[in-house]
């Protein structure tokens, strides 16, 4: 699936997306696999506290399911308007 | 005859670099429509202070947004706007980019017959893009650039209309 990175997050892991083939069932799972990529995806994934997720381009939690999902997207709480 | 049901108003979202026209945007969503009463319509604009800068003046700010997502979200915001409140029009536009102190950032409009819906439709759709939308603004001040922390205060604003 397609994993894509935004805002702080993107700079401090040093992507902006990657191709990441993990059998994780959740995101908490996706996560953890993320963790073991590199020094830099632990540190930036150390407090998924202030962190949010979208599946698919849907906001979800961080226990949602990932069966079928294609683009899975984690960024910093947004600061639009 | 019925109010038009509210999958049928025109929403009419834009994510987009350039500037826009706040007085050709309100005729967009009027034009030709008599039944339309009422048009709110808020403006954000980048300021040169911010509590994140610390009163180091904010010299420009850079937007940064999720394509796909973000119409997606807007479109919903726009969409639950419309089933709340008896609108005949929402027209939101989002700028993104560099800009700078003073350029218009964003715009929500809501259009109605009466001013009641169109007002608080307005702020709703301000209060839930704000909290929901996934736009992220990094400023630039003399001490070096940084991100824009999430407030709490909109995350309450946004609150208050949960039901």
């Amino acid at each position: 699936m397609k994993v894509l990175y935004f805002a702080w997050l993107r700079e401090r892991i040093g992507l902006a997306e990657e191709d990441v083939e993990a059998e994780a069932p959740d995101v908490s799972a996706l996560v953890e696999a993320l963790r073991a990529r590199s020094p830099a995806h632990a540190a930036a994934f150390a407090d998924v506290s202030a962190l949010r997720v979208a599946v698919d381009q849907e906001a979800a939690g961080f226990d949602a399911p990932l069966k079928g999902a294609r683009e899975v997207a984690f960024f910093p709480p947004v600061t639009g308007g | 005859m019925s109010a038009p049901e509210p999958a049928q108003i025109p929403i009419l979202i834009s994510v987009q670099e350039a500037d826009f026209d706040v007085s050709a945007e309100i005729d967009a969503l009027t034009r030709g429509r008599a039944d339309v009463g009422a048009v709110a319509c808020f403006v954000g604009l980048v300021r040169d202070v911010t509590k994140a800068a610390e009163g180091a003046p904010v010299m420009a700010m850079t937007l940064e947004h999720y394509p796909g997502m973000t119409e997606k979200s807007l479109e919903a915001i726009a969409r639950e706007a419309a089933r709340r409140w008896p609108l005949l029009g929402v027209r939101i536009v989002h700028r993104v980019g560099r800009l700078a102190p003073a350029d218009r950032i964003v715009l929500a409009a809501a259009a109605s017959a009466h001013r009641g819906a169109a007002f608080e439709a307005a702020e709703f759709l301000m209060d839930y893009l704000k909290t929901r939308a996934p736009f992220w603004k990094k400023e630039e001040t003399p001490d070096g650039a940084r991100w824009v922390d999430a407030r709490e205060s909109d995350e309450h604003a946004a609150a208050r209309w949960e039901r």
